[in-house]
Parts: C-alpha cells; sequence; structure tokens
C-alpha cells in the first residue's frame, strides 16, 4: 500500500483531520493536502508560504534590463548611423527596449520559479483522487508503514464526513 | 438565484468542452469563411503585389495601420484590466478576466500580423528582427517600429503566460472528468498539476508578480504605438497627450470588446448564472467612465490645434470637423461620446442589452478614431503638391472583415477546449477567500472586530 488518506467535504474538517494525524506523531512534511482552490482562511493553506519568487523575479528583471542594455549598446555602436543628430548611443530611446526587456525578464523568473518549486517537484508524488476536483480535500500520508496503518485510518476517519480510502 | 456548488461549477463549465452542439460548427463554418476570404484576399495582394490595395503616395498608411492600431488598442481588454481586477482584489472580476486574457492574445496576434501584410512582401518581415546579419546591419533601435517589435513581443509573452498560468487548475479539472486520448492531452496541460497549499501559493504569488509587470507594459504598448504617429513631423502627429490619448481610447475600445464577448458567451454557452447582470453593469460603469475620459483628450485636442492656427495644422482640423471627413467625424463623436454617455450614463439604459449597443458604437467609433488620426494627416502633408486620397479597396476591406471573423473563429475554437470562465477561481470565490483570509489576519494580529 502507497498510501492512506481521507475525503473531506469542507475545509474544517480538512483541518481536524490534519490536527489528528499530528496528534498522531506524522510529520508536517509527510502529511499531503490537495485541494481544488486555494485553502487560504485555514492553517494548513498557509503551509509552504515562504518564497523566493520575488527575489527571483527580480533578479530576472535585473538581468533582462542588462541584456536591453547590452543589445542597445551592441547595435548602436557596432554600425553608428546619425538619426537625427541624436547620439550614437541614445539614452531616451534606448530606455524603451531596457524597460520592455526589464519586465520581461521579471516575467519569465517568476514563470520559472513557478515551474522548478512548485510544478516539476510533484513529478514523484503519486497521491491524487480525481474527487479533489469535484471539490473534496484530500488529507493523507505517503507510505505510512503497516505498524501505523490503524492509527493513521482512526485519525483520518474522525471529522465530520471523512471517506477514508488506500492507494494500493 | 442559489449559489453554484463545485460540482455544479464544473459540470456547467466543462460542458461546452465535453459536448458538442449544432451551434459549434454553424459558428466556425460562419466565420471560417470569411477568415477564408481574408486569407485568398491576402494571397491575392502578395501574388499581384500591394499595388492593387489603396495606399499609395502620399497616403501610404491607410487600412492596415488602422486595423494595427485598432486591434493592439482592442489586446487592451484583457491583460490590463484582469490585472487591474486582480490586484485591488474586485470579487467581480472571478468570472470575467479569463474572457478578457484571451481577447488580449488573440487580438495581439491579429494586430501583430497587419505590419506583415502591410509589408506586402511579408517573407522579408524579419528584417525587422534584431538579429545579427552577415552585413553587420542591425534594426535602428532609435526607431519606434523597433520599440513597437519589443513591446507588442513583450506584451504578448506576458499575456500568453498571464493567460496560461490560472488555467493550469483548470486543466486538471478537464483531465479528472475527460477520458481516452482528450484525457491525455488535458493531463500533459495539467503539468502534473493536483492543489497542494505549496502550488496554490506559487500561482498566485506568479500571478501577483505577473500583474504588477504587465501593468506598465500594457501601458507601454500602446504609448510605443503612439510613438509611431506623434515622432513623425506629421500635421496633428506630433502632440505629447499622444501617449495617454492613445492609452486611454485602447482601454476604452477593450472594455467594449469584453462586454460584447461576455455578451456573447452568456447567451451561446448558457451562462447567465455566471456572467450575471451586476457584471455587465460594473463594466457599463468603466465604459462611461473611459467615454468621458476619451471625450476630455479629444477636446484638448482639438482645442489646442484650434488655438494655436497652424496653417498646416489647421487644413487637416478643418478636413475632419467640416470637410470631407466630417462624417466620420461626427458619426465618431456620437459612436463614442453621446452613445455611451446615454446609455451607460441613465441607470435604466444599464441593461445588458444597452451596454452591448453601447459596446458596439464604441467598437465602431473607436475603428474610425484611428483611421481619422491616420488617414486626414498623411493626406494634407503641409505643402499643397503633397496632398492625396486614401480610396480603400476591396482587398483591404475584406482583410478588415476577415479580422473580425479570426477573433471570432479563434474566440469560440478557444472556448471549445478551455474554459472560458476560470473554474478554480470562482470556486475561491464563493468562499470569500479573500474577506476570511482578512479575518485570519486580524485574529492573527489580534484585532477584534466590532
Amino acid at each position: 500500500m502507497s498510501a492512506v488518506y481521507g475525503l473531506y467535504p469542507d475545509g474544517h474538517a480538512a483541518q481536524q483531520a490534519v490536527n489528528r494525524l499530528r496528534a498522531a506523531g506524522v510529520a508536517d512534511r509527510d502529511i499531503t493536502i490537495l485541494s481544488a482552490r486555494p485553502m487560504e482562511e485555514f492553517e494548513f493553506g498557509q503551509r509552504d508560504r515562504q518564497t523566493w519568487m520575488w527575489w527571483f523575479a527580480s533578479f530576472g528583471g535585473l538581468l533582462g534590463m542588462a541584456a536591453g542594455y547590452g543589445l542597445s549598446w551592441l547595435t548602436e555602436t557596432s554600425w553608428a548611423i546619425d538619426v537625427g543628430g541624436l547620439p550614437t548611443f541614445a539614452w531616451w530611446p534606448n530606455l524603451i527596449v531596457m524597460f520592455e526587456l526589464t519586465m520581461l525578464g521579471a516575467i519569465l523568473a517568476a514563470v520559472l520559479t513557478l515551474v522548478v518549486s512548485a510544478l516539476l517537484p510533484t513529478r514523484g508524488q503519486t497521491l491524487y483522487d480525481p474527487e479533489v476536483s469535484e471539490g473534496q480535500i484530500l488529507v493523507g500520508v505517503e507510505r505510512p508503514g503497516e505498524a501505523r496503518l490503524a492509527d493513521l485510518e482512526q485519525a483520518l476517519s474522525a471529522p465530520p464526513g471523512a471517506r477514508v480510502k488506500q492507494s494500493p | 438565484m442559489t449559489p453554484a456548488t463545485g460540482t455544479r461549477i464544473n459540470d456547467d463549465l466543462t460542458r461546452p468542452l465535453l459536448l458538442t452542439s449544432w451551434r459549434f460548427y454553424l459558428l466556425v463554418a460562419f466565420f471560417g469563411a470569411f477568415v477564408a476570404a481574408g486569407l485568398a484576399a491576402w494571397f491575392s495582394q502578395i501574388f499581384f503585389g500591394i499595388g492593387i490595395a489603396g495606399i499609395r503616395w502620399p497616403v501610404y498608411w491607410g487600412f492596415y495601420v488602422t486595423n494595427f492600431v485598432f486591434w493592439i488598442g482592442i489586446s487592451h481588454a484583457g491583460t490590463l484590466i484582469s490585472a487591474i481586477l486582480r490586484l485591488v482584489d474586485a470579487g467581480w472580476r472571478r468570472p470575467v478576466t479569463r474572457c478578457a486574457e484571451v481577447i488580449t492574445v488573440f487580438a495581439l496576434m491579429i494586430g501583430a500580423l497587419f505590419p506583415i501584410i502591410h509589408l506586402g512582401r511579408p517573407w522579408l518581415a524579419f528584417w525587422l528582427f534584431p538579429y545579427p546579419s552577415e552585413r553587420l546591419i542591425w534594426p535602428n533601435f532609435r526607431s519606434p517600429l523597433v520599440w513597437d517589435f519589443f513591446a507588442i513581443n513583450t506584451y504578448l509573452t506576458g499575456s500568453i503566460l498571464f493567460l496560461l498560468l490560472p488555467m493550469i487548475p483548470d486543466f486538471a479539472v478537464v483531465r479528472d472528468r475527460s477520458t481516452g486520448l482528450r484525457h491525455r492531452i488535458y493531463r500533459l496541460l495539467a503539468l502534473g498539476w493536483r492543489g497542494t497549499p505549496k502550488q496554490w501559493h506559487r500561482l498566485e504569488t506568479a500571478m501577483q508578480i505577473m500583474a504588477i509587470a504587465i501593468l506598465p507594459v500594457a501601458v507601454s504598448v500602446h504609448t510605443i504605438v503612439s510613438f509611431d504617429f506623434s515622432m513623425a513631423p506629421v500635421p496633428m502627429w506630433q502632440s505629447t497627450i499622444f501617449g495617454p490619448y492613445f492609452v486611454a481610447g485602447a482601454i476604452f475600445s477593450g472594455i467594449a470588446a469584453l462586454i460584447i464577448a461576455m455578451a456573447a458567451l452568456r447567451r451561446f454557452l448558457q451562462l447567465e448564472e455566471y456572467l450575471r447582470p451586476i457584471h455587465f453593469d460594473n463594466l457599463g460603469k468603466l465604459l462611461l467612465m473611459m467615454a468621458l475620459i476619451w471625450g476630455y483628450f479629444v477636446f484638448n485636442e482639438r482645442l489646442v490645434t484650434y488655438y494655436g492656427n497652424e496653417p498646416a495644422e489647421m487644413t487637416v482640423f478643418w478636413r475632419t470637423q467640416r470637410q470631407s471627413f466630417a462624417p466620420l467625424h461626427w458619426t465618431m463623436i456620437a459612436c463614442n461620446f453621446l452613445v455611451p454617455l446615454v446609455l451607460m450614463g441613465i441607470r435604466r439604459f444599464r441593461t445588458i442589452g444597452g451596454c452591448v449597443v453601447a459596446s458596439f458604437a464604441v467598437i465602431v467609433g473607436m475603428w474610425l478614431e484611428r483611421f481619422l488620426i491616420i488617414v486626414p494627416s498623411l493626406g494634407a502633408k503641409y505643402l499643397p503638391y503633397s496632398f492625396g486620397i486614401y480610396r480603400p479597396q476591396p482587398v483591404e476591406i475584406i482583410i478588415t472583415a476577415a479580422t473580425f471573423a479570426a477573433m471570432g473563429l479563434l474566440y469560440v475554437l478557444f472556448a471549445k477546449v478551455i474554459p472560458i470562465i476560470s473554474i478554480w477561481e470562482l470556486k475561491a470565490g464563493e468562499h470569500t477567500p479573500s474577506a476570511a483570509a482578512r479575518a485570519l489576519d486580524e485574529e492573527r494580529l489580534g484585532k477584534v472586530r466590532p
């Protein structure tokens, strides 16, 4: 058996299940919680909130700005053309290209961080139930071990409306 | 009306994906016929040369550049409006955002096509791109046309990602509800989405960052499009208000396009419970506000030109006020100002039907506005020897009509394969998470609500 889990109709029941699993000695990192919408109004929905995404986006923006500066400088100095008396490397018009690439860098870095930090790591995890899409909240433990199975099932089945399942 | 439950939301919003009615084929055939005609017209222009279009000295920018500016303006319907509503956490945005973001992506694609159509020799379009050729000649980075390249591509890339990211959880819903090949496709698209708290937090943070980044980009795009005009020494083009004037017009036409799209979706996909009169009422108020802002800019532009009394500018001014272009000018004023003012200003008329009528008027008026900025000025540049007349030819009219059909076709196809309303955001809205989160924050901060 690879996992034991409960399906709950609302966040309150899911919160109770999480609390009971903790009381049974399961560490937070071993508890899987899946929902069809963000559950920020519950304590379990606040897990894994810390992220470096803002910093990565800022760094991506800086990289984009540097790319914009480099591209403008390279193109304008490699073949100097007189444009209405502007300097060969004119700051005002180049700010536009630098701005656009700054924003592009920030956007791409944010998306890349999302993919790397939240989507790729789930590839190895298998616990899932299609009923999550229908609004059920899944709380479970992967690879629980036979010795703890009864305790975990008891903890998961206690909240109202719980339906406990095992995945083979 | 009772609020929709999670399962019913899934049923209602995935139904168009899983069931195909005759209406779908009818709409695809209808729009597809126009698009096919447009493609045939374009190929004929490529085959016979740009001479079969009406653009010739001194009016080198006609319908094609009008359409370019118009569609880039329409693109402000989505990402800009959606980003603003996300950042201010407007609860009523939830059923609206995706309908709007889709318009942005398709309108940008259509708009970006026009410079290529306008080239006449589209196979040379790559000359516009900044690539190191063997001659070591780069595009001129001090030209607004190169700024257009960067701005439009940044906006298009950002808008596609802004549209795609919140789709991932909805792909997972369709994945769980479908079978066979469709299941395999949506499983790939869902990128392994399961709905862990970490995934939700990362998604929402990414959306927040993108909303903040995309807002100035959206403003910059139409400002830069306005620079295509205001950087040129052409009467009534060299104006410092062109940037905000174009941005205001873009948002104005974007809201109108969004209202029309939402009304069509509501009717054809039976989404009355999700796209409710309150959404149209709110968008109608926005339309009214933008009509007033647009009117302010037009008054500003006209009064300053009139007061300045510069001969070349006054030639263009009178052409639009009293002479050959006057019928188009006053139609524009009626469509963009008077009709929205009456229909959206009087509460009794601010119904779904009233919003749609006003929006159609605005779409017509904004297209005319773009046309009237371009053609009268180019046809009357300073010295009378360079005056000229522009007569649009059938190829330009057919291509113009085809782009509206292309918008319709792309929208119908999109709604067939992707939930047109964000399922997870709608579910989240049912539970008013922002209010609950605020309550949680207050609890954490030790505040007691009265």
